[in-house]
């Protein structure tokens, strides 16, 4: 038995090669990650219009707007997930496989990351801008969004562990993802808002900075046991 | 006092006990009730502030206490049942949903309608406590639908179990971000419900009402969770053997 | 009566009181109705078993 021991690949080669599978299959699916982008950009084009494109309401409500729109899309890419994987079976060879299943949901996760927060971070300052966002204040926005969707990933790869193989499991999933993320959400916008009223905000980044280590300390083991559960 | 938990756990014990042990918490908590009506409608002496209107502290605050104390409830059984697979935990957990939620209704209710002569609006938004008592209404729909979306009940019980247990931890963030958020975005000050300090005859019928209900829904609570047993254990032989047993049982 | 009157605010503390009587008597009547329910069920099913045998 020994001897077969180092043939095995160890913890950290399970989650990248996890997470390398997924981000290969996102690059020859790029419409799983653009449709997303289009989405938040739609979104954030809907409030002008039903609202109104003064100055000023765009200024104030461009932090709030921006951020609601990232959340839902983050929401929208989420529940696909792990669906594919619980289709073809690939879910149950997670659970039996020798590698830990939480760094396994986590592989998924940051892959899930690398895919929907990141391309969104990047995408927001365009939009930042047609919001009348300062330079300084985009990258204010910039930066609480990536803390802020990595809790989001996190937090959500929890929510679809739940539901996946669920009928109607979307729209469960936004019922539960929803009330997890206000705390990311609350706190994101109102820090972008402080900075762009010229306040401290640093608060909130590290808070955010806080919830993103205690989300990645945590949630996978809840993804993990979550993932069993569902696979019964 | 182990072996009257382990035999707590048992559902044909937990059956048969709990009609009296719930009368035991009915009686009392009905006359902590009665004695907290009367003497905060018409004995307490009447706010400088807010007039008679703070009299709906006597029924929103027992609200509130009971959303959050169900919800603890329904996560801490939910996590025994999870843990050491304790049947019974899991049928508590599943029948604190239903009163918990509807107790966070009464919650948001009553504090909208105390709202409405105190800040002039049905809905407050900036209002630390009352927001989070909505979210905490999401949490409960979320849980009770995920429940209803798993057909095996063991199998709902362990994911419910799960979410309860990452929703009672982001209920207490959720928490601490609506007040940062709330001082943030005040206007006109919150006026405090209850005002500066208490005097004792405001005080001793608030602690007899919350007292009262928390008995109230403990009988309820176990009541519940009774008919939740019976029906969790409808094909095993105790259950037979004590409705073909001459009648008298309920 | 001016203790109905509550000082002007009668209507929204007799509501508020009014509402929380009328949930926890709804609840009551939820949890005896729906013990009533499963006992019947239950009781007809295993009732039909016996006659079967």
């Amino acid at each position: 038995m020994s001897g077969q021991e180092h043939n095995m690949p160890g913890m950290l080669a399970g989650l990248v090669a996890v997470a390398r599978r997924d981000l290969l299959l996102a690059w020859k699916r790029p419409g799983d990650v653009v449709n997303p982008l289009f989405f938040f950009a739609m979104v954030c084009t809907l409030f002008p219009l039903a609202v109104g494109p003064s100055a000023e309401q765009l200024t104030f409500s461009g932090p709030g707007v921006l951020w609601v729109a990232a959340l839902l899309s983050v929401l929208i890419s989420l529940h696909s997930l792990f669906l594919s994987d619980y289709d073809d079976g690939s879910l149950e060879q997670f659970l039996v496989s020798p590698q830990p299943l939480p760094l396994l949901g986590l592989g998924k996760t940051i892959a899930h990351w690398l895919t929907s927060g990141l391309p969104l971070v990047l995408v927001s300052p365009i939009v930042a801008i047609t919001y009348r966002m300062p330079g300084s204040v985009v990258l204010v926005l910039m930066l609480t969004l990536t803390l802020g969707t990595i809790s989001l990933s996190l937090l959500g790869a929890i929510g679809a562990a739940l539901t996946v193989g669920l009928h109607r499991g979307t729209a469960l999933l936004s019922l539960l993802i929803l009330p997890l993320s206000m705390p990311v959400l609350i706190i994101g916008a109102n820090t972008v808002s402080l900075a762009a009223g010229n306040e401290t905000y640093s608060a909130g980044v590290w808070a955010l900075a806080a919830y993103a280590v205690g989300a990645l300390s945590l949630a996978p083991y809840a993804t993990a046991a979550a993932l069993r559960i569902s696979n019964e | 006092m182990w072996k009257w938990f382990h035999q707590l756990a048992s559902p044909p014990y937990f059956y048969r006990i709990v009609p009296a042990f719930s009368a035991w918490l009915m009686v009392p908590g009905l006359a902590l009730i009665a004695y907290g009506t009367y003497a905060g409608l018409f004995l307490a002496p009447v706010d400088y502030q807010q007039g008679d209107a703070f009299r709906i502290i006597y029924v929103h605050v027992p609200s509130a206490y009971l959303s959050m104390l169900s919800y603890m409830i329904l996560a801490v059984a939910g996590g025994i049942g999870l843990i050491w697979r304790i049947k019974l935990a899991h049928a508590v957990a599943a029948s604190a949903a239903p009163l918990g939620a509807s107790f966070t209704f009464l919650a948001l209710v009553t504090g909208s309608i105390w709202g409405r002569p105190m800040w002039g609006t049905w809905w407050e938004w900036a209002d630390p406590r009352m927001m989070s008592e909505l979210i905490l209404l999401f949490f409960y729909f979320g849980y009770m639908a995920l429940r209803s979306a798993i057909d095996d009940t063991a199998k709902a019980d362990k994911a419910s179990a799960v979410l309860a247990l990452v929703g009672v931890i982001n209920v207490i963030i959720v928490h601490y971000s609506v007040t940062w958020w709330s001082s943030l975005h005040q206007g006109q000050t919150i006026m405090a419900k209850g005002g500066p300090a208490m005097d004792p005859g405001m005080l001793y019928p608030l602690l007899a009402m919350i007292f009262g209900f928390n008995l109230l829904f403990g009988s309820l609570l176990l009541r519940r969770t009774r008919t939740e047993v019976l029906f969790r254990e409808r094909r095993t032989r105790w259950v037979r053997e004590m409705i073909l047993s001459p009648e008298g049982q309920s | 009566m001016e203790l109905l009157e509550m000082g002007k605010y009668g209507a929204y503390v007799w509501t508020a009181f009014g509402l929380t009587f009328a949930l926890v008597l709804i609840n009551e009547w939820r949890v005896r109705a729906r013990q009533a329910t499963v006992y019947r069920d239950i009781e007809v099913r295993i009732k039909a078993l016996e006659e079967n045998e």
